[in-house]
C-alpha cells in the first residue's frame, strides 16, 4: 500500500504538535472545577470554567493547525498558501 | 402576555412572523437547486453532497446547523431544568469533540473524494472489501438517524403548540405535517444545497435570539447570582417520586462519571452519524474542514449559554405545558415557554421561529444522509447491482421523501417518548460503529469478522443495558434515561462494582465491551489465517487534497 506517486504522502504523519489536542479533554477531569465558588457574574465556578474551555479549545486546534500547515511536499508550483497544496504532518 | 394553553389562545403575533419566516426560508429551499449549480442533479455527488465544493463560511453554517439541532436546543435546556448540572455536560461534549475528530475527519475527507465515497458504509466497504460489514454499518446508521429525524419534528412541535396550535389528535399534528411536507419537497428538489442556504438563515436567528435571552433575561429576573441561588433551591427540592432532590448546580459524587462519560462517549459518536459526515465530505478540501474545527466551537459557546437558560425557566417559575396530544407535561416546552412569557410576542416569534427553522435544516441533511446509505450500500449493493449515477440519485430522491414520513408516522402514530428512547439507543448504537470506521481510518489490524463481532456484541449488551434502566419521574420501568449505576452492570451475572451508586453511560460500557471482543476475535482469526478482505485504498488516498493534479473528477461515473 505504500505510495505510488514520488512527493506523495503515504504514511501516517506523525508531529509532536497533534499532542496539544489532548489538553481539552482535561476538561473531562471534574474533580478540578465541581464547585460553586467563586462566581463571577453571578457564574458559578463549575460554569465559568468550563466555558474557558471552549478558549481552550479552540486555541487548541489553531496550534496544531498553524504549527502544521507550512511544510509543502510540492515545489515549484505557483506561490498559493503553502497548506492548500499538500499537507504533511498534520495526520496522525 | 397569557401562556397558549387554553384552546383558541392562538399567539397571534408570534405565529405571523413565524409563518412569514418559514414561507421565506421554503422559498430559499426551492431556489437552492440553482445555486451553483452543475450541469446536472442526477448524481449523488451532487444532489447528495452540494458538488463537494462547499467553502469554509457555507460549511461552517452548514455543519453548525447540523449538529446542533432544534432538539438540542430545546432538550438541553429541559435537562438542566430537571436535573441541574449534570444537562451541562453538552458543553463539554462540545469543546472536546472538535480536537477528537480534527485528525480522523481530515483522512475520512481525502479519502471518501479519492474513492468517492459518500457514506461512512462506502468506506468500509472499499477498506474492508465486506458488503455485509457494511450493511451493518448502513443499518445502524439508518436506525441511530431516523428517530433523530423524528426529534426534529418534536422540537417543531413544542414551539407550534406553545404558540398556541395544541390541538388533540391526528388534527393537532396538521401544522406539523405540512411544515415536513414542504421539507421533503424542497429536499427532494435541491438536495443538500437546499440545507446548506436555509442554514444561514436558521444560525443568524439561533445566535441573535440566543444571545439576547443570555443578556436581557438575566436583568430582568434579578442577575445571574439570583438564578442559580433560587435554582439550587428548587433543584434541592424532593422529586415526589423518589425522594431525593431532583438535582443540584454542581456535579455530585455519583454523577461525575456520569458527566465525562457521556461527555467522552457523545463526542465520539457525533461525526460518527451519517449526517455529520455529509456535511464534512461536502466541503471543498482539508483547508476547509480545519479552519470549521477552529470556528465551529462557537456553536458550543452558544449551546452552553442555551444550557444556562434551563436555569432562567427555573427561577422564573416556568411550568412545561401539558402535550394535549399524549396528556404528558412535555419538558421541551420549558424555553418555548420561557420566551413565551418573557419576551415581547414579535421577539417571541422570531425566536419561534429560529427554533423550527433550526429543526428543518438537520432534518433536510439527516433525510439525505439516510437516503445516501439506502442507496449505496442497500439498492446498489443489493437490490441493482449496476445502477448508474443517475439512477441512484434518483433512487435517494425517493428513500428522502420516504425516510421522512416515517419519522413523521413515528410522531403521528407512536407516542414520541418512543422516538426519545429510540435517540437515546442510537447514540449508544452509533458509538458501535467507532472500531470499523473510526478506526479503520487509521489501521487495518482489527479482523473483518471481529469487528463484526465487536459490533454485535456492543449493540446486543447496550440496548440490554439501557432497557434495564427504568425511570420513576415517568413510572416506566425501561429505557428511562442514559445513566447506569455501576452496582448494575453485569457481566453474564458478574456484578464488578456491586452495591456501587456512581452512574456511567452504557454507550461507553458498550463500545469497551465492543472492543475487548473485536481484540480477541481479530487475534483468533489472524491465527487462523482468515482471509480479511481486500483493501481498495492506498496510503495516499488519505492525504489526497482539493488541488491534487490526478483527483477524481466530481460527478465522475464510477
Amino acid at each position: 500500500m505504500s505510495g505510488k506517486a514520488a512527493g506523495k504522502v503515504s504514511g501516517l504523519q506523525v508531529s509532536p504538535w497533534n499532542l496539544v489536542l489532548l489538553i481539552p479533554l482535561l476538561m473531562l477531569v471534574t474533580p478540578w472545577f465541581n464547585f460553586d465558588k467563586p462566581r463571577v457574574l453571578g457564574l458559578p465556578f463549575f460554569y465559568w470554567y468550563q466555558f474557558l474551555f471552549v478558549i481552550v479549545g479552540v486555541a487548541s486546534v489553531a496550534i496544531v493547525y498553524v504549527t502544521t500547515k507550512g511544510k509543502p511536499t510540492v515545489t515549484g508550483k505557483p506561490d498559493r498558501l503553502a497548506v492548500q497544496e499538500l499537507d504533511e504532518g498534520e495526520n496522525r | 402576555m397569557t401562556l397558549a394553553q387554553a384552546p383558541g389562545g392562538l399567539q397571534w403575533t408570534e405565529l405571523s412572523i413565524f409563518v412569514l419566516l418559514f414561507v421565506f426560508v421554503s422559498v430559499m429551499g426551492f431556489v437552492a437547486a440553482r445555486w451553483r449549480a452543475a450541469a446536472s442533479l442526477e448524481h449523488l455527488d451532487e444532489w447528495g453532497l452540494g458538488g463537494r465544493k462547499f467553502g469554509s463560511w457555507i460549511t461552517w453554517f452548514l455543519v453548525g446547523g447540523d449538529l446542533y439541532t432544534a432538539y438540542t436546543f430545546v432538550a438541553v435546556p429541559a435537562l438542566v431544568f430537571g436535573a441541574g448540572a449534570l444537562g451541562f455536560y453538552a458543553l463539554p461534549y462540545t469543546v472536546i469533540l472538535y480536537p477528537i475528530v480534527f485528525l480522523p475527519a481530515l483522512r475520512m475527507w481525502s479519502v471518501s473524494r479519492t474513492r468517492g465515497y459518500v457514506t461512512p458504509a462506502d468506506f468500509v466497504r472499499g477498506r474492508y472489501g465486506s458488503p455485509t460489514l457494511a450493511l451493518l454499518i448502513a443499518i445502524t446508521g439508518i436506525v441511530a438517524t431516523m428517530p433523530y429525524i423524528a426529534l426534529q419534528l418534536v422540537g417543531l412541535e413544542a414551539v407550534l403548540r406553545t404558540m398556541g396550535l395544541n390541538g388533540g389528535g391526528i388534527a393537532g399534528h396538521l401544522p406539523l405535517l405540512i411544515a415536513f411536507l414542504v421539507l421533503a419537497l424542497y429536499t427532494y428538489q435541491s438536495g443538500l444545497r437546499a440545507p446548506a442556504l436555509i442554514a444561514f438563515v436558521k444560525d443568524g436567528l439561533i445566535y441573535v435570539v440566543i444571545l439576547v435571552a443570555v443578556f436581557y433575561l438575566p436583568s430582568k429576573l434579578g442577575g445571574w447570582s439570583h438564578i442559580f441561588d433560587s435554582s439550587a433551591q428548587a433543584l434541592a427540592q424532593p422529586n415526589p417520586n423518589t425522594g431525593k432532590p431532583k438535582g443540584s448546580i454542581v456535579l455530585t459524587s455519583n454523577n461525575q462519571l456520569q458527566y465525562i462519560t457521556l461527555a467522552l462517549g457523545s463526542a465520539l459518536a457525533l461525526f460518527l452519524y451519517p449526517h455529520s459526515l455529509t456535511g464534512v465530505l461536502a466541503s471543498r478540501g482539508r483547508n476547509v474542514i480545519k479552519r470549521n474545527m477552529m470556528a465551529l466551537p462557537a456553536y458550543s459557546l452558544l449551546l452552553g449559554l442555551l444550557a444556562l437558560l434551563g436555569y432562567v425557566a427555573l427561577s422564573a417559575g416556568i411550568k412545561p405545558i401539558t402535550n394535549a396530544a399524549t396528556g404528558n407535561a412535555d419538558s421541551n416546552t420549558v424555553v418555548p415557554v420561557l420566551f413565551d412569557t418573557q419576551f415581547p410576542s414579535w421577539f417571541a416569534g422570531i425566536a419561534f421561529a429560529a427554533i423550527g427553522i433550526g429543526a428543518l435544516v438537520p432534518a433536510a441533511i439527516m433525510s439525505i444522509a439516510a437516503a445516501n446509505l439506502w442507496t449505496r450500500n442497500i439498492y446498489k449493493e443489493y437490490l441493482r447491482r449496476g445502477a448508474t449515477p443517475a439512477q441512484e440519485a434518483k433512487q435517494a430522491k425517493i428513500a428522502s421523501l420516504v425516510v421522512k414520513f416515517g419519522a413523521v408516522a413515528f410522531i403521528l402514530f407512536i407516542d414520541p417518548q418512543f422516538s426519545i428512547d429510540l435517540q437515546l439507543i442510537g447514540g449508544v448504537l452509533i458509538l458501535q460503529t467507532l472500531p470499523s470506521v473510526a478506526i479503520a481510518l487509521y489501521t487495518r489490524w482489527f479482523h473483518r469478522i471481529g469487528l463484526i463481532a465487536g459490533w454485535v456484541t456492543g449493540m446486543a449488551w447496550g440496548v440490554a443495558m439501557l432497557y434495564a434502566i427504568p425511570n420513576p419521574n415517568t413510572h416506566r420501568a425501561h429505557f428511562g434515561g442514559s445513566a447506569l449505576p455501576l452496582g448494575d452492570l453485569s457481566i453474564f451475572g458478574w456484578h464488578p462494582f456491586s452495591g456501587s451508586t456512581v452512574q456511567i453511560y452504557p454507550g461507553f460500557v458498550a463500545l469497551i465491551g465492543n472492543l475487548v471482543v473485536a481484540v480477541i476475535v481479530t487475534i483468533i482469526a489472524r491465527n487462523l489465517k482468515v482471509f480479511n478482505g481486500t483493501d481498495d485504498t492506498e496510503g495516499t488516498d488519505y492525504h489526497a487534497d482539493e488541488h491534487d493534479k490526478d483527483l477524481r473528477p466530481i460527478g465522475a461515473v464510477r
